[in-house]
């Protein structure tokens, strides 16, 4: 017999939640595959319900659970830095359009920001939720630090910004699909426009050229929206 | 594998060291991405399977995000109280986000294709 204080001691590392959370996302994916990669079954959405309702039942707090998988908050940093290797090889593809592209990426920029902080205004949200909602399509680690200088709350910009990503990643292709947009450069850009890097992955799914287009809409919307959210939350009055 | 891998993993130092020395508002392995970017334009040499390594890497790029989605677990009051105004500000400005850059960039492929083809085309004519 195990004493159950080291039970709870192995529940708390890397031992149960790594494998767990690998295993989760694994049947996830399944799934996703066999209904013909629909949206609506995105594994990282399944598989963060899935964890969740698990640590919320069992009573494992989130700390806890973290800290058995830091080691994917590391990996996802060499996975990004990974990104420029399909970038590398479709950037040729810009060849011609980087004045579109920086119109696309102006105007999706705005309308994200813009629309998100006026709904979010008009539906009666608390000026915190307001100003941590801003600077949601920015990739998270830029999206947190936007919300600290203009008076948000970072930890409910994390959880807003991962949303966002998802909701890109399940709603954003049924839109495009709707419009009859085909081209992967042109879907890639949009999905990481708007939902950056977990609709990136999605774009990946669909094809390398439409991830690689997502990583650079990802890429250029986090620095532009850094720039446009404190000027939007100034001319719209919210300081 | 393990050569590309320590590439990688370099560039990310590199990216975050960069980050940290000089308070640049974007986040390190993005920092990184740049460095390996110009590294692979200025066709300098790199391991041969960084490419494989690269792609399996992104495969499970999904998998990596789900560690941070599940800090949603901590906000169930303010989920609560705010929730709908979250959701539905969401589901408008990601629609009209996501048709607008689309709209904006072109929806047709074919065409700007062929416009690639015909620039990596030698001129035979002029």
């Amino acid at each position: 017999m195990i004493e159950s204080a080291k039970l709870a001691g192995l529940l708390q590392g890397p031992l149960v939640w790594l494998p767990a959370t690998l295993a989760v996302y694994a049947a996830a994916t399944a799934l996703w595959r066999r209904h013909g990669k629909a949206p609506i079954l995105n594994p990282t959405m399944l598989s963060i319900i899935a964890i969740g309702a698990v640590l919320l039942l069992s009573g494992v707090s989130y700390p806890a659970y973290l800290d058995g998988v830091v080691i994917l908050n590391y990996v996802l940093g060499t996975a990004v830095v990974a990104l420029a290797v399909p970038l590398h090889r479709h950037i040729h593809l810009l060849r011609g359009r980087t004045l579109k592209l920086a119109a696309a990426l102006f105007v999706g920029s705005t309308t994200s920001l813009v629309l998100g902080l006026i709904v979010a205004k008009a539906a009666g949200a608390s000026l915190e939720t307001i100003l941590s909602v801003a600077p949601k399509a920015a990739t998270a680690a830029v999206s947190i630090e936007i919300a600290r200088g203009i008076g948000g709350l970072p930890g409910l910009t994390a959880v807003v910004t991962i949303m966002t990503g998802i909701t890109t990643a399940v709603v954003g292709p049924y839109v495009l699909d709707l419009l009859g947009v085909r081209a992967p450069e042109t879907r890639g850009l949009a999905l990481g426009v708007s939902g950056h890097g977990i609709a990136t992955a999605r774009a990946f799914s669909e094809s390398e050229a439409a991830g690689s287009f997502a990583s650079i809409g990802t890429a250029l919307n986090a620095s532009l929206t850094a720039a446009l959210v404190p000027l939007a939350v100034w001319a719209l009055g919210l300081t | 594998m393990l050569q590309s891998l320590v590439v990688l993993m370099f560039f990310q130092f590199l990216g975050e060291l960069l980050v940290h020395a000089t308070g640049l508002p974007l986040p390190g392995p993005v920092c990184g991405m740049l460095f390996l970017l110009a590294w692979l334009r200025s066709g300098w040499t790199l391991p041969v399977e960084l490419t494989g390594v690269a792609t399996g890497l992104l495969d499970h790029f999904g998998l990596l995000f789900v560690p941070a989605g599940v800090s949603i677990i901590g906000f169930g009051a303010l989920i609560m109280r705010d929730g709908p105004a979250i959701v539905l500000a969401l589901m408008l400005s990601i629609i009209a986000t996501v048709a607008i850059t689309a709209c904006a960039f072109g929806r047709r492929p074919a065409a700007q294709g062929e416009a690639a083809q015909r620039e990596a085309r030698p001129r035979s004519v002029p």
